[in-house]
């Protein structure tokens, strides 16, 4: 099954991105978490109808995404297979809350497809910012930012393997479901029936693979600890990094920036 | 004192269904050795090959490599000799790029920088892989996958190299590559294999296991002209001892024979 495989491979294209050598891909991982966790506070507490102050916090992932040389089309790409689960958490916003908030001519828009877009906008920023983290530090360094930031071992040795683990899942899968599908000569095959069968052998032989992998790893002295290759300290342009962009974050936040930018153009 | 003997006492191991996978096993793998484990399936040879380095742990009977008793205290510094290649390479590889993959264990051993850089260079050169270094280990083939995961373990130094059913799965030019990259190896390496002839080439002695028991243990070529044992075990000569049927129908059909 094409789609699956196409996933996969796309998912792991993510943490390949992250062996670039850009000036983004050379801070320390600590930095980029942070910086993260900052951009994604201000963005999801804004009140559920705002939409104009949103925008200008597309400059973050816009500026990452060209210094650290990401392809800007592989992100979105990944955004836009992430927004229909967005849209259908807010679906039902503009049947419930019909209250008129703003006008617009003739056109009246209410509070439900305001919160819609608004939440639509948070979740293109909250995911792209996401992306771009693990794009530009990779998903094994991530975790052990998390954990050299005081994050329990066991949670993040335990997002480490849940990682491996939907790779591990997702080519299972394909196997699978091509095997099933060259014998359904282009039926349904046994419908239902058949995919609770697929889905209990799915379970066990990752379960194995998994156990495997993980032997393997063992065997390779894995004791628990993240290392990774490229080395990096918390240094002045770190603190550049995060001081920097948390200013502009929490200044975007607290709408001092906005009004300024606003004032230039009224 | 050496690390590069294996030894295994009276050992046994009955999984927690209730099978016995090996029963009473004991022999000593000595220093620079080459050791084919063969036997039909189900004969315990992947049991007994994870063992050796503590992926599993013997029901009763002992493992000693060089002086050190396996246990759970000794199993980081006995992981560290004992290079273990599983026999599926994707089992084995499970990092973005080939690069990250063979640094796995250097890195948990507690290197980095330069020297790291040097240990994955020197692994990767060896096994003819150093070309592959960018790629990620999801888009090489077959043989290039078993390369690559030769060298995550020779990164790590390790004292005995044991490898299970090295050659399963490749195309004879690959395989032989293989088996000549295995050659030029001085470590003491175990392996298995239903590849019969690789087991001539490559090693000087070899143990038969038969339902989990040592049937037979001593010189490669000896065993192999045993008929008697190989067909009680299950087992046949290798290909090259076997003759031409198609030469020896030949003979058998010109007048005079």
């Amino acid at each position: 099954m094409k789609p699956i495989n196409a996933a996969v491979v796309d998912l792991k294209q993510l943490d390949l991105l992250a062996d670039g050598d850009s000036s983004i891909h050379t801070l320390d991982s600590r930095a980029k978490v942070l910086v993260t966790l900052v951009f994604i506070v201000s963005v999801v507490s804004f009140d559920r109808y705002e939409i104009i102050r949103l925008l200008p916090f597309f400059v973050y992932p816009a500026v990452i995404i060209v210094l650290a040389s990401l392809p800007p089309l592989y992100i979105a790409r990944k955004i836009a297979l992430v927004s229909p689960f967005i849209i259908m958490v807010g679906l039902f916003n503009p049947l419930f809350d019909r209250d008129v908030l703003y006008q617009i001519g003739q056109v009246e828009i209410s509070g439900g497809w305001t919160s819609l877009f608004s939440l639509l906008t948070r979740s293109l920023l909250t995911v792209s910012a996401a992306f771009i983290l693990v794009g530009t530090t990779g998903f094994t360094a991530v975790c052990q930012a998390l954990q050299r930031l005081g994050t329990p071992q066991i949670f993040t040795v335990q997002l480490l393997f849940l990682h491996r683990y939907i790779l591990v899942l997702a080519d299972e899968t394909d196997r699978a479901s091509r095997a099933r599908e060259l014998r359904s000569c282009g039926k349904k095959g046994l419908g239902v029936t058949s995919f609770g069968s697929l889905t209990g052998h799915l379970l066990l032989r990752t379960w194995l693979q998994a156990d495997r992998i993980h032997t393997a790893m063992l065997a390779r002295g894995f004791t628990g600890r993240f290392h990774v290759s490229r080395q990096s300290c918390f240094g002045a342009n770190e603190l550049l990094y995060l001081l920097g962009w948390s200013l502009l974050f929490i200044s975007l936040r607290t709408a001092t920036l906005s009004d300024t930018i606003g004032a230039l153009f009224s | 004192m050496s690390h590069h003997i294996v030894e295994a006492r009276n050992l046994q191991h009955i999984y927690p269904d209730g099978t016995i996978a090996i029963k009473d096993v004991s022999f000593r793998i000595t220093h620079g050795e080459s050791v084919a484990i063969i036997g039909a399936n189900g004969a315990g040879k992947s049991t007994l090959l994870q063992h050796l380095n503590g992926c599993l742990y013997p029901t009763s009977g002992q493992i000693r490599i060089g002086d050190t008793l396996l246990t759970k205290s000794t199993l980081p510094d006995i992981r560290r000799t004992v290079g273990m290649v599983f026999q599926y390479p994707d089992d084995q590889l499970f990092m973005p790029t080939v690069f990250e993959d063979v640094a796995f264990g250097p890195l948990n051993q507690g290197l980095s920088g330069s020297d790291l850089e040097e240990r994955v260079t020197e692994a990767l050169t060896r096994v003819g892989a150093e070309h592959l270094r960018i790629k990620p280990p999801y888009h090489l083939s077959g043989g290039e996958k078993k390369r690559v995961a030769i060298a995550t373990v020779l990164a790590m130094s390790p004292d005995i190299l044991v490898m299970d059913e090295p050659t399963s799965g490749l195309d004879p030019f690959s395989r032989r590559q293989l088996m000549a990259l295995l050659l030029e190896f001085k470590h003491t390496k175990i392996f298995t294999s239903h590849d019969l002839d690789m087991v001539l080439d490559l090693c000087q002695r070899t143990i038969i296991l038969h339902n989990g028991m040592i049937m037979a243990d001593g010189p490669t070529d000896e065993i192999f002209k045993n008929d008697t044992l190989l067909a009680a075990c299950r087992l046949e000569k290798p290909l090259s001892m076997q003759g031409c049927p198609l030469c020896s129908a030949d003979c058998a059909t010109k007048p005079g024979n």
